[in-house]
């Protein structure tokens, strides 16, 4: 058996989940998972701005806070946190454990490789929309093919303390260890789904040990103190989902489904590089307290395509809010946005989207909720997007007057007109797989 | 009788660009078949009126006793487009415990 912990499920995630993984328990392996979509096209703009940048900036210091106890306890820890420049992330990483060695996974980032690409045919067409990707060209901010296990297992081959990976699959982190340690081969289908499927119910962290959970959640014992998933695998590829005795949180069956089903499409057709697994297979059942085991799972051959990731930019958007307070709370709050409207309209202002939510009444069920009859206060929100930057900052200065020329008893304004923010897009598209090249390299 | 789907089930939400996606887990297994025949798709789309803009289409996991709903266009353009609070539909699973299910009372008691 080996053990996995994955003790970060997003860049932004608890700082000491991967510290009390490390201190609290054996573990073999640590995987942290810092990437989302939207970090990409972040981290690109970074390294724009500065060539030594470009990757999860908390991931080099919690290295050297545990450094000493990796050697101690022989942990290798396997991330994403290079994005789009896991070669300064690496040397950010030995500046700070300069004992520890070092692999670098590249290979993943094809942003400067778009036109070639596109010149020999490769279109790159939204797998949502079908359109073609010249339509954004000029506003691509980032470029990334996701990449799967075996590239991290040949990190791993090299006997490297820390593997530093850019756009791997969240999956593919806890799944190469597994490979690795038991020499899973690239078409043992079923091992190979039965690793990425745990790599999904442990990426995103504490959601399968109690966080976000609806199952009895008052009862989850110390949430303060709550322990980040724990998977221990077996060679055939059955697994336990646990966590460390004396943590917080809870596992069981119930809670490790909500989790298999979170962000899920076709259950039977989970598409990774590694594989397609099928979740409809997976055998559950609770193993003594904090312990869930699966069994049974079955996948099948990966596809030729990869998965790119590409973020452009479409336009600038902001979101301002006022609170009004009981009588008429939410006819306060509709009156102004009224009123703001019309007087965006009397500007001439076009948006591409103006949205309205009243925060206390109707922002999180929609239809789906009764609104409340009268209620002490409401927030009204209001968001805009457009491509003209210049007007989406003048709406953020149309808020505030409100107070004082608008409906009676408005306040919560005390943060001062909100933020113009770039829109960051998603388009996601296809390449086929042998235009992924990945290398590994070596940093001691 | 009519009882709330929180009396059957839980739920997760989350989501994938403009699509949110909502996981149905029976809290007892024997209740999966009453998911199945009160939970379709049209229902889930009405239930949520305007939110959603595209279909709504449902995947079976018997397995889990669970079903998986896939709202296309309820995430007001996904990402960050969106000038929702709950732009990644996080709350939309809530949301669908309010619904008011059918059910013989000897179901329940089964």
């Amino acid at each position: 058996m080996i053990r996995i912990a994955n003790g970060q499920g997003f860049w932004g995630d608890w700082l000491e989940a991967p510290v009390r993984l490390v201190e609290q328990g054996p573990i073999d392996y640590l995987v942290l998972d810092y990437l989302a979509e939207v970090t990409m096209s972040i981290l690109q703009k970074q390294r724009q701005s500065d060539a030594g940048l470009g990757y999860a900036r908390d991931f080099p210091p919690l290295i050297g806070r545990i450094a000493t106890r990796l050697r101690e306890r022989n942990i290798k820890v396997i991330a994403n946190a290079g994005g789009v420049n896991p070669a300064a992330c690496a040397l950010a990483v030995r500046r700070l454990a300069p004992h520890l060695k070092i692999a670098v996974v590249t290979g993943d980032d094809i942003f400067g490789r778009l036109d070639e690409l596109l010149g020999r045919g490769i279109e790159m067409r939204s797998t949502d929309t079908g359109a073609r990707l010249s339509t954004i060209r000029d506003r691509i901010l980032s470029a990334n093919a996701y990449i799967g296990a075996f590239p991290l297992v040949e990190a791993l081959a090299t006997g490297a303390d820390v593997v530093i990976a850019g756009r791997s699959t969240d999956t593919a982190l806890a799944l190469a260890p597994m490979v690795y340690a038991y020499g899973w081969k690239d078409t043992d289908w079923n091992r190979l789904a039965a690793g990425t499927i745990a790599g999904h119910i442990v990426e995103c962290g504490a959601q399968c040990t109690g966080g976000n959970c609806q199952v009895d959640w008052q009862s989850i014992p110390d949430m303060a103190n709550i322990g980040y998933p724990i998977i221990d695998v077996e060679a055939d590829g059955t697994f336990v989902i646990t966590k460390h005795k004396r943590s917080g949180g809870r596992i069981n069956t119930h809670i490790i489904k909500e989790q298999l089903l979170y962000e899920l499409g076709d259950p039977k057709n989970y598409i990774t590089p590694d594989c397609i697994a099928d979740f409809t297979t997976i055998a559950l059942r609770d193993d003594g307290p904090d312990r869930v085991r699966a069994s049974g799972i079955q996948g099948r051959p990966r596809t030729d395509m990869l998965k790119v990731s590409i973020s452009y930019s479409d336009g600038w958007k902001a979101i301002g809010t006022l609170v009004y307070s009981w009588p008429q709370a939410l006819e306060k709050a509709r009156a102004a946005d009224r009123i703001v409207r019309a007087r965006l309209h009397g500007l001439g202002l076009r948006f591409d989207e103006i949205y309205t939510e009243l925060l206390g009444a109707n922002a999180c069920h929609g239809p789906a909720a009764r609104p409340p009859a009268d209620p002490p206060e409401v927030e009204l929100r209001i968001g805009v997007r457009g491509q003209d930057q210049k007007a989406v900052d003048r709406f953020t200065r149309e808020l505030i007057p409100l107070v004082l020329n608008g409906p009676p008893s408005a306040t919560g304004f005390g943060e001062g007109r909100p933020p113009v923010r770039e829109v960051v897009a998603y388009w996601p598209a296809l390449v086929p797989r042998a235009e992924i090249v990945t290398q590994v390299e070596v940093i001691e | 009788m009519k009882v709330p789907l929180s009396q059957l089930a839980h739920t997760r939400s989350g989501d994938k660009g403009d699509t949110a996606n909502i996981g149905v887990i029976a809290w007892r297994p024997e209740d999966y078949t009453i998911l199945l025949r009160e939970l379709s798709p049209e229902r889930v789309k009405a239930h949520f009126g305007e939110m959603v803009k595209g279909p709504v289409e449902c995947y079976e996991l018997p397995n889990l006793a669970a079903l998986n709903f896939l709202l296309h266009g309820a995430l007001g353009g996904g990402g960050t487009l969106s000038l929702r609070v709950d732009a990644q539909g996080k709350t939309l699973g809530a949301a669908l415990l309010r619904m008011e299910i059918e059910v013989d009372e000897r179901e329940l008691t089964r």
